[in-house]
Formats: structure tokens, sequence, C-alpha cells
């Protein structure tokens, strides 16, 4: 019952050098892909020196947590098969980890350490207690459960604003080295002030890059492709002898981990947690909007979405707020592509996707000449 | 299959019907067990009566969920969105006949209730056929689609209720009549609570009715256990299937109206918020049942009443502890639906 | 020559991946009892829902009544005339048996006359009338289901393993309601594993493997022809009593 037979191994990943072997052999498999990727990771690694100004690094950080947030939810969405609602519970339990034991232990990178540790203990045992309550008895009870827990969950961190700051939320002081007033090099580099923000950008860019990468190991591993399996025909894995409860447990709590994490790194870079930057509802749709643009199943997907959404979300709104003012004195229309409706257009973006890309992006481009 | 394994050991005599009583019993158990707690009998007249009446106003945005998830195993994560054009729909009635809200007549007030729910349910109930038709109808067979499908509907009709109806908060007012509360003693009844009872009760006795003595409702009692056979008797089930999906958003649209002026204020997102409690609902329920749907709501709504008067702090969570209680107990809910 | 009732020529099946049926073809004449025999996974099942509509036949025809029904929906299908039982019997375990005869007479209230000779065929479902079907043993729910079947004239039934899992006395009474309905003169195509309930009832023998038809003809002939027996149904023959 326990020892579960192994899956072959994919061909490819014997071959390859170097960048296999960071990519986990699963290569972005289309040339358009490789180059978008390769551009938003060179953009990313490159923000603070090439573009001044505070909008753009923010973005650039922004962008790199989300590709972590999102990519843990498509382990679970995409590889796993299942729908869950509580991912910001969890990305809102690491941000609340960083700020609790900031603000409260003062700022060390020992409290840091000790918040980021508790949280992930606390989002671990969470995960363990819906996936067994909820994937026993079916799939659907998972994605109701956990919007119900999540709810809770917010309306708990509101509520209890001794500890959280309620609907304030907690402003908190970094350690030393990531403050704006530190300086590592006394000059600047590349005309870039080598401070404090500096470093805790890079700091987001390394954990992200990291976690992205790991979780790109794990779908590639042998546990990933049981996942897949289960996706594609649970009766069959269950048949073969793997505990389909058990996997899809282990995961949700890996999702859920990941999405701590990415949770401390946003806290860290705000120096500010609340429950509108982590732990909201309509964060929870916008990850939905994100994986399945981008492409379900495909980790590059939540790359590309994220990167496409948060710009979006930053300069999309310019672009409808001119056509809104040129359609003014229209009926209905000029609220339609009212700046506040992106939403609107995302989400039809969105049932489209569903529907007729259900690769989304990733897939899209997959499926074009290479 | 396993089961006709089993039913064919037991021996011949007549079987009883078995009435699943432990579920009915739970609710005037709950309510006895929480007097002692609560202490004062008029303020445990006043809780239950406001619990009923929330349970009630749950139920009816719940049982359209149940009835389509237990005929098409269809899964509708948008149909919050319902809720929420339900109450905006009353705007359609409020604005032209706002006199009618403001007359001290018990009588028009109620007109202008039924008028609005009239209203609400007409055009839930039309863009339910649109919604079935786009979103939901590509989509059958597979529920992470139609999870996200719904999901994007949601957002996309909500974004809609902001672009026609404006995205800031409406007020609406509760009609002149309507407002205020019944004293006997010590005992306060808000007048709209037992209004929402009332109908509340009138919706449930009448969808029993037409479940359990019409042939529409064998239809459906049917289709919900196999689709198939009915299909192979010589129904068209997918009609069938149109019309209580049509039947389930109106009735959202209904339960919208009454949370409504329940809350007396309009948000787009007023939909979804109470969602949360619906699915808590239809879990603890039983997917598919609508007596378990009806009990779950009472449940969840009493048990957050009372807690949340002994130990408020309890009550925000109050409703995931009575679904983990009730999944431990009986992990399909409470009254598990049989399917083939 | 007329036209068979029901004609099924080079009907393929697909489930998902699985190509199961194989260009089935036989005819159901009128007003006769055909038995459709062979092994389990020989495809039986799958040609009674292929008729049924419930799953499509992705080639072939399948003419019932001189209409081409291929392509038609299972509700048409139901209405053209073709009562179904399916193995598992598709009772509604929620609705009293009453309900579920009722539900069954699509076009009106049952006919008292027919009623009365429906609960004489299975006068067990009268005690039960107005108690929930979940509550039959396994060999009522199976008399349910072919009460349901018959609850208005149809053309054509299709019966799938009635006796299967049943103790031997309700066999012997299922055979019995078998020869009365023959006797009424319905079509039947019922579905059997049991050799010997076979032979006593069969006017005509379809036999598959497969997923292709390997025999068909009087059900006379393979019963006097034991090398045939042994050939077509191997064991089974052996495996009764």
């Amino acid at each position: 019952m326990t020892s579960s037979p192994a899956l072959p191994f994919d061909e490819t990943r014997r071959q390859g050098g170097f960048l296999s072997a960071v990519l986990s052999s699963d290569l972005p498999r289309s040339r358009v892909l490789s180059v978008v990727l390769l551009a938003i990771l060179l953009v990313l690694a490159t923000t603070p020196f090439v573009f001044s100004g505070s909008q753009p690094i923010g973005t650039a950080a922004k962008i790199c947590v989300f590709i972590v947030l999102v990519a843990s939810y498509d382990l679970l969405l995409g590889y796993s098969g299942i729908v869950s609602f509580a991912h910001t519970m969890f990305f809102g339990i690491g941000g609340y980890g960083i700020a609790i034991a900031l603000e409260r232990l003062g700022p060390t990178w020992g409290s840091a350490a000790i918040g980021l540790v508790a949280a992930l203990a606390l989002s671990a045992v969470l995960a363990v207690a819906i996936g067994l309550l909820s994937l026993r008895v079916r799939a659907i009870f998972f994605s109701m459960i956990t919007l119900a827990v999540a709810s809770a969950a917010a309306v708990l961190a509101s509520q209890l604003s001794s500890l959280t700051g309620g609907e304030d939320g907690l402003s908190f002081q970094l350690p030393q080295a990531l403050r704006p007033a530190f300086r590592l090099l006394s000059e600047p580099l590349f005309g870039t002030a080598v401070n404090g923000r500096l470093l805790a950008y890079y700091l987001v860019f390394f954990v992200s890059l990291l976690v992205f990468l790991t979780l790109l190991r794990i779908v590639n591993s042998p546990f990933g492709r049981v996942l897949q399996a289960i996706r594609e025909n649970e009766f069959r894995a269950e048949a073969l002898g793997y505990r389909v409860v058990a996997y899809r447990t282990a995961a949700s709590v890996i999702s859920a981990l990941a999405a701590t994490i990415a949770g401390a790194l946003m806290a860290l870079w705000l120096r500010y947690n609340g429950p509108d930057t982590t732990l909201s509802f309509s964060i929870m749709v916008d990850i939905l909007l994100m994986v399945v643009i981008g492409g379900m199943g495909t980790m590059y997907g939540a790359v590309i979405g994220a990167a496409l959404f948060v710009l979006a979300q930053s300069y999309l709104q310019v672009l409808m707020e001119a056509g809104s003012s040129a359609l003014a004195g229209l009926p209905l229309l000029p609220n339609l592509i009212h700046p506040d409706r992106w939403l609107l257009w995302l989400g039809a973006l969105f049932v489209i996707s569903v529907y007729a890309f259900p690769g989304g992006i990733v897939g899209r481009l997959r499926r074009a000449v290479p | 299959m396993s089961d006709m394994a089993a039913e064919s050991n037991t021996p011949a005599e007549l079987p009883r019907a078995k009435t699943d009583w432990l579920p009915l019993v739970l609710i005037p158990a709950l309510a006895l067990l929480a007097l002692p707690f609560v202490g004062s009998p008029s303020t445990w007249v006043t809780l239950t009566v406001a619990g009923l009446a929330m349970g009630m106003m749950i139920f009816l945005m719940a049982s359209g969920l149940t009835l389509v998830f237990g005929l098409m195993d269809i899964i509708n994560f948008g149909h919050g969105v319902f809720i929420s054009l339900g109450a905006y729909a009353t705007l359609l009635v409020l604005g032209p006949l706002a006199g009618w809200a403001q007359a001290d007549s018990l009588g028009l007030n109620l007109a202008l209730l039924l008028l609005c729910i009239l209203a609400a349910m007409l055009v839930t109930g039309l863009v339910g056929a649109v919604f079935e038709r786009v979103i939901v109808r590509p989509v059958y067979g597979s529920h992470l689609k139609q999870i996200l499908v719904t999901m994007g509907g949601l957002i996309v009709t909500e974004q809609l209720i902001h672009a026609i109806w404006g995205a800031s908060p409406i007020p609406i007012p509760l009609p002149q009549s309507l407002r205020g509360a019944f004293v006997f003693g010590d005992i306060v009844m808000e007048r709209y609570r037992v209004v929402a009872v009332v109908i509340g009760i009138a919706v449930f006795l009448g969808m029993e009715l037409l479940l359990n003595r019409t042939r529409i409702g064998l239809l459906i009692r049917a289709g919900v256990e196999n689709p198939e056979m009915v299909e192979a008797l010589g129904y068209r089930i997918r009609r069938l299937f149109v019309s209580v999906f049509i039947a389930g958003s109106a009735l959202a649209g209904l339960g919208g109206v009454m949370w409504a002026f329940y809350r007396q204020t309009l948000t787009a997102g007023m939909g979804m918020e109470v969602m949360v409690l619906v699915f808590i609902v239809i879990i603890i329920g039983g997917l598919g049942s609508i007596t378990g749907c009806f009990v779950g709501s009472l449940l969840v709504a009493l048990v957050a009443n009372y807690v949340g008067f002994i130990e408020p702090k309890l009550a925000l969570i109050s409703n995931i502890l009575v679904m983990a209680l009730v999944l431990i107990w009986r992990p399909q809910g409470l009254f598990p639906v049989a399917r083939r | 020559m007329t036209e068979p009732l029901l004609q099924l020529s080079g009907v393929h099946t697909h489930i998902g991946p699985y190509h199961i049926l194989h260009g089935v073809d036989f005819a159901i004449p009128s007003g006769q009892l055909t038995m459709l025999l062979g092994r389990n996974g020989a495809g039986k099942t799958t040609t009674l829902r292929t008729i049924m509509g419930l799953w499509q036949a992705s080639s072939g025809q399948i003419r019932f009544d001189g209409k081409d029904i291929t392509s038609a929906s299972t509700p048409d299908i139901a209405r053209a005339g073709i009562g179904y039982v399916p193995e598992a019997m598709g009772i509604f375990t929620d609705l009293t048996v009453r309900e579920n005869i009722v539900l069954a007479a699509r076009s009106g209230p049952v006919d008292k006359n027919r009623l009365d000779w429906i609960l004489g065929l299975f006068p067990a479902l009268k005690r039960f009338w107005n108690l929930p079907a979940g509550n039959l043993s396994g060999g009522q729910k199976q008399m349910l289901a072919i009460a349901r079947a018959i609850a208005e004239p149809r053309r054509l039934l299709l019966i799938d393993e009635p006796t299967k899992g049943l103790a031997p006395v309700m066999v012997r009474s299922m055979i019995e309601a078998f020869k009365a309905l023959k006797a009424a003169g319905e079509t039947i195509l019922l579905v059997e594993q049991n050799f010997y309930a076979a032979s006593a009832l069969g006017d005509n023998v379809v036999v598959m493997d497969d997923g292709r038809i390997v025999h068909s003809g009087a059900m006379s002939e393979l019963v006097a022809d034991k090398a045939l027996q042994q050939r077509l149904l191997g064991l089974s023959l052996d495996a009764h009593q």
C-alpha cells in the first residue's frame, strides 16, 4: 500500500546541460515563449538599475511575488486539478507572520525567521486539516470548504485587531540591512544607490526565483507526475495503488507553504501587511485570472500571467481612461470601458480562455510553430 | 450495485418506510439546549426568531443551488451574483414607486415588497436562462471547468452591475410599516424578520408540495437520483434542467430581495459575501437535498445567533465549526442524496 | 418478408478511447422474444445502451419500425416506444413504488386494467405500493423495474440481465413473468447469462463475443446443437445446474 510504482522519467531528462538541470528538464518548448520569459527575467533582474522612480521597482517586486503565488496555485489547479479558494489565506498567513513578528519582537532577522517559521507551520497544519476534512469526501467539497475557511480567516484577521491591526493592518520596521537609509556601498553602482531598498528588492527577486524553480522541480518529479495522473483519472490512479487523498493533501500543503513564503515577501517589500494586500477575496480572483490566462498546468503560465496582469493593473487603466473619455456622452458604453471596469474585460478574457484556450497563453504559444 | 447485494440479504417481510428523524430533531434540540445558556427566555425568543429569519433567507438563496447541483451535477460558483442581481432589481420597482414605500399603509408596503420580489425573480430568471446557455452548458461534466467558468461569469456579471448601477453602495430603506418591531412584554421581534420567516416557510412548503405532489416534482426528484433513467423513460431532462436552473436563479433573486432589505444597502459583492454561508449550508444539508438545505440553513443561522450572544468571539468561526462537526458525523451531509 | 421491428447494421460504438462494438448486425422480429447471450464484456450492455441512445454509435445504422434512430436522443427513442430496464435497474429509490410507476407512464395516468395486469404479474409490488422503492429487496426492485418498463404499452422492451444476483425462487417467478409478457405479444430483447433461463424463453438467440455477433438464429436450433453451444458459450453451459 505504501510503496508506489515509480513512473518512468522523461527521456529528455538525461539530455541537456545546466539550463536543463535548473529548469528540471521542463523547457519552455516554444521560441516565442523562451524569448518572452527571458525578457521578463532580464527586466526583473535589472529593474532597479534600468528604471528610475519607485513605481517600476514596486511593480517589479509585485510581479516577483505574484509569480510565486500564482505558480504555487498552479500546482493545485493545473497539476492536481483541484480548485482552492484559500490560497490568499496562506498568502495572508505569511504576511501576518512577518508583520506580527517584526512588530512585536523588534526589527531583526531573528524575528523575521521566527515569524516565517510560525507562519509556515500554521499554514501546513491548516492545509492538512482542510485536505483531510474535504478531499476525503469529494473534490468539489474542497472548493466550497476552502472558500468558507478562507472567509472565516479574513473575518478573524479583521476582528482580532489587537494582534493583526484589524482593517488598518500592521506597519513595521525592517531589519537594518533592508531599510532605505542603509548603504551597502558608499558609491552608487551604475548610477543607482546600493541601499537597503535595493537589497530588499533582490531578496524578493532571488527568493522568488528559488521558490519558482523548486516548484518547477516538484511538478517534474515523480510526485508531480502522480498528481497529474490523479488529475487525468482519479479512479485509475487509485486502482494503481496511489493514495489519492494523501497525494492531493501533500500538494495542497506544498502549495500553501509556497504561498506563505510569497506572503512573507510581500509584507517585507511593503513594510506593511493588511487585509487588502494579502487576504482579500479580490486577490483570490486575481490569482485565478492570472493562472488561467497565463496557462494552467504549465508553471511558466504563472510568469506570463502574473507579469501581464500586474502590468495591466497598473497600465491598462490608463488606456481605458482615454477610451472612456473619448466615448463620453454615449449611453452605458463609457461605463463599460471606465478604468474601474478593467476587471470586466479580464473576466471575459478569463471565460473565453477556459473555453477556447485551456492552456492559456503558454499553451497557445507552444502549439504555434516553435 | 453494492446496495443490491445488501438489499437482497434483508428478510422478505414488509419493510418499513425509514424516515431519518435525527437531523430534523436537531433544530428544536439545539434551540432547547441554548435556552439555559442564554438565560432570559425573552432574549431567547428574540434570538430564535432572528435566527429563524436569517436561516429562511439563507435557505431562499441556497435552495436553487442545491437543486441545480443535484439534478445535473453542476456546481455554480456564480450563483451569488443572482442574489446581488435580485437585490439591485428592486431599484426597478423602488424608483418609480418610491411613494409606496413612504405610505403608512401595510397593504401598500407589502404590495411593494411583492412587486420587488416579482421584478427580481423576473430579472434573475431571465439572466439565469442566458447564464445557463452561455456559461454553464459548454462545461457539463467537468467540475473544474464549471468552477472556473462560473467564477468568470460571476466576475463579469458583478462588473456589469457596477457598470449599470454604479460602483458605490446604494441605500434602500425598508417600507414604512415593515420597520420597527413587535413587542410582547420583554419579547422583541423585528417586523421584517417575521415577514422573512413567513415568506421562507411559504417557499419551503411550496417547494415541498411541488416536489412531492406534482409530476414535475417527481421528475426532479427522480432526475436528482438518476438523470439517465429519466431520459430512458422518455423525458427530456435538458428542458427540465433549464427550468430548474431558471427557477433556482429566480429563487436566488427572491433571496436577494429579502437579504437586501435586511441589510438595507446594495453592493455588487453582497451575493458573493453570503455565498460562503450558502455553501456551508448545502454541504451540511447534503448536496441536492432541499430538506437538508432547509435544516442546514436553520441550523447554521441559529447556532450563529446563540453563539454570538453567549460568546461573541466564537461566533466568527461557529459556521465552520458546525460544518466540521456535521461532516465528521455524516461525511455526505445530513441528508445524503442517493445517486445511482 | 416484412421488415423486422429493430435492425442494427454495422454498428460501432466507442466509449472514450475504447472501441467496444465492432460492427454489430442483427434484427429483432416483431412479437418475439430474442435472447442476447455472451460472456461478460462481450458488449451486450453496450449494445442495449447504444440502441437506447445512451451511448452514440460512431458508425452504422439502427432502424426501429422503419425509421432511422441511430442519432436520435434517448427521450425520442423512448417515445418511439422502446422500454429499457438497465442492468442496475435504475429504480428511483427516493420515490415510492407508486411514484416510480406513475412517472413511467409518460402519456398520462396508468390504465386501470393495465395496472391490474402488471400487479398480477408482480403481486409483491402491491404490498409495498406506497413505500419508498429503496426499501425493496433486489428481486422486488427488478420486478419494479420491469413493471415500470411496461407501465404503458411499448413496441419493444430492452431488458438487461434481469435474473442477475437473484435467488433461484426469484429467477423462477421472473421466468414466469416473461412467459406472460410473451403471451401478451410483447417484443422483447433480453440479455441473459443464465442459459437455462434463456433456452426456456427465447424464440431467437443472438450470441456476442468481443463486440461482434458470432451467431444468430432460432433458439431451438441452438438448444438442439450441443457442439454449437459448447463452441459459442464455452463453459457457461456447465457452470449452471
